[in-house]
């Protein structure tokens, strides 16, 4: 569905990224765990064309998206949960949500999905009408979801979900994932807490300095004793 | 009562009052009642400064990007429109004479707002585009640049008058300048509360979310941009030709950043924030005026000699008190609803 092949990224003369490949097929949950700085959010924002690789190609379903504006690629089925979230502070949560259905224009579609939302994170029902700014850091982090949600996308984009977060939310948030994979959404997850991501997916990249130096299925990724040195803090 | 008649049956009353208005502004009076031309004046400068806080709360208060240039859109419009009247005014009046004087300066208004619209508007593309790009304060001090580029450049047109000044035929009186004070305020507001509008916001907001939900960011910055320079040009057709005379001191950045003022005040993102302070802004200095004198000792003390250092401290301390503005991004129409929802009367939220 999304593949990156041999993408390099450059911030002017340091390389954030180098020789990235990576694939994602229909349906699956692919993490991308790495430290700090290991360029996680640089290779989610090379995906979503705000910053152009210097090398290599990445294509959707087919087609090259490299370097695309970012708002060109939600029609085409992907959709995007930012770093810190970017809820719409001054709008209530009911009115994000609409946001998250912009490209959208069949309102009973929108209102059957907003119920969605609800039941994914029946908090954000108990919210509906407060401005976004005022909800805590969990809560935002579900609206966010759940207004990626709205475009109805094939492709989700999640970076850095459980930032921040308290464990009870965190577990929340790893609960949603789940949901929305059974739905049949693809999902991108880039994540700090290797832990649950890997608990959480069927398969994983390991980001070190900006090089993929490891990968494969989650689970034996969770054994492998050097991610659980690194990683997981066994 | 359906809408579309509500708003016919407003529009009939607020085009009778601007009418009447009108009437007891010119020579004889409406029957028998009248308006100095001082307050006159006073209202022709609200309604001006209305179009012009309204159209600037569309870039800076709705999609969130400061720019402080609004005067040198002003000037575009009044200048183009101003060259076209002054070199083609005579023709068109006497072609259009059959229509009566009214009628003829009427129609020589119309176009001459189209043609200051238009040009505004093209002016607010070409500093838009490449400007839009820019964040924050590097995006007010390019707007600000540009405006003073513009204005420079009119001083330097002697076929505008150049320094000594342009005079300008006086086409516009009361009642077209209030129509279109009223058309800004209906255009911007259904802007708002359209699909573009919720886009716009949400740019604001977060600009990287909003075009992670598929909004063309750029294409809507500058849009509203070219919008709004197209409504500050129509504020400066109607300043030029009520006037009657240009001078590129109207324009300079002082100007530009009373329009400020005037949202900052009212509260940016809110249309009744932009009304109202349009409205106060251009009433308060005048009405220091008539602070009183006091005697001391030998000498008199003129309060209304302090009136602009009363005014800014009344703008500092409004500040201070109410940072969002008096409004902040809340309306007239919110504030009522709260107010009858308290009272306990029928009406529930909206």
């Amino acid at each position: 569905m999304l593949t990156l092949e041999n993408v390099s990224v450059n911030y002017d003369a340091i390389e954030a990224l180098t020789d990235i490949s990576l694939t994602v097929s229909q349906g699956e949950v692919v993490t991308l765990i790495g430290a700090n700085g290991a360029g996680k959010t640089t290779t989610l924002r090379t995906i979503t064309g705000l910053l152009e690789p210097r090398n290599g190609r990445i294509t959707y379903e087919g087609k090259e998206i490299s370097g695309m504006a970012t708002h060109r690629l939600v029609p085409m089925g992907i959709a995007m949960s930012p770093e810190g979230r970017g809820v719409f502070a001054n709008l209530s949560v009911r009115e994000n949500l609409d946001m998250g259905a912009y490209i959208r224009k069949d309102k009973k579609g929108i209102s059957d999905d907003m119920e969605r939302a609800f039941t994914l994170f029946p908090r954000l029902k108990e919210r509906e009408k407060q401005k976004a700014g005022t909800l805590s850091g969990g809560e935002q982090q579900m609206l966010a979801m759940g207004r990626a949600m709205m475009s109805r996308p094939r492709l989700l984009l999640l970076d850095e979900p459980s930032l921040g977060l308290a464990p009870l939310l965190v577990h929340t948030i790893f609960e949603a994932i789940d949901n929305i994979r059974s739905e049949g959404t693809t999902i991108l997850l880039v994540e700090q807490n290797a832990n649950a991501a890997l608990h959480h997916s069927d398969r994983a990249y390991v980001l070190e300095t900006g090089r993929i130096v490891m990968e494969g299925d989650s689970k034996q990724l969770a054994a492998d004793p050097r991610v659980k040195e690194a990683y997981l803090g066994e | 009562m359906s809408s579309w008649l509500k708003s016919l049956i407003i529009g009939i009353v607020v085009i009778a009052l601007l009418y009447v208005l009108n009437g007891m502004m010119s020579k004889g009076g409406f029957f028998g009642a009248g308006i100095d031309d001082y307050t006159a004046r006073l209202l022709v400068f609200i309604a001006i400064n209305i179009i012009l806080a309204t159209s600037l709360n569309l870039i800076n208060g709705f999609t969130g990007q400061f720019s402080i240039g609004h005067a040198g859109f002003m000037a575009v419009g009044a200048y183009s429109s101003a060259y076209f009247t002054v070199n083609y005014g005579k023709q068109l009046e006497s072609a259009f004479s059959f229509l009566g004087e009214t009628g003829a300066s009427s129609i020589i208004l119309i176009i001459a707002i189209v043609i200051g619209a238009i040009v505004a508007a093209i002016a607010g593309a070409i500093v838009g585009i490449p400007s839009l790009r820019l964040k924050g304060d590097y995006l007010a001090i390019v707007t600000l640049g540009f405006a003073e580029i513009i204005r420079i450049v009119i001083l330097n047109i002697d076929a505008v008058g150049g320094a000594t000044g342009y005079q300008v035929p006086g086409y516009a009186n009361f009642l077209w300048i209030g129509i279109f004070a009223v058309i800004t305020i209906v255009v911007v507001h259904n802007i708002v509360k359209s699909d573009a509008g919720r886009a716009l916001v949400s740019i604001r907001e977060d600009e990287l979310a909003a075009e992670a939900m598929g909004v063309n960011t750029t294409r809507y910055k500058v849009t509203s941009f070219v919008i709004s320079s197209a409504f500050a040009g129509i504020a400066g057709v109607l300043f030029a030709h009520y006037n009657k005379f240009l001078s590129t001191n109207d324009f300079q950045f002082i100007k530009s950043f009373e329009i400020i003022i005037m949202i900052v005040l009212g509260g940016m993102g809110s249309m009744t924030g932009a009304v109202v302070g349009a409205i106060v802004v251009t009433l308060l200095p005048e009405l220091l005026r008539q602070l009183p004198a006091i005697q001391v000792g030998a000498s008199t003390f003129q309060f209304s000699d302090l009136r602009l250092v009363i005014f800014a401290l009344i703008l500092i301390f409004t500040m201070i008190l109410r940072p969002q503005g008096i409004f902040g991004t809340a309306e007239i129409g919110n504030i009522y609803r709260r107010f009858r929802n308290k009272l306990g009367k029928p009406g529930g939220l909206e």
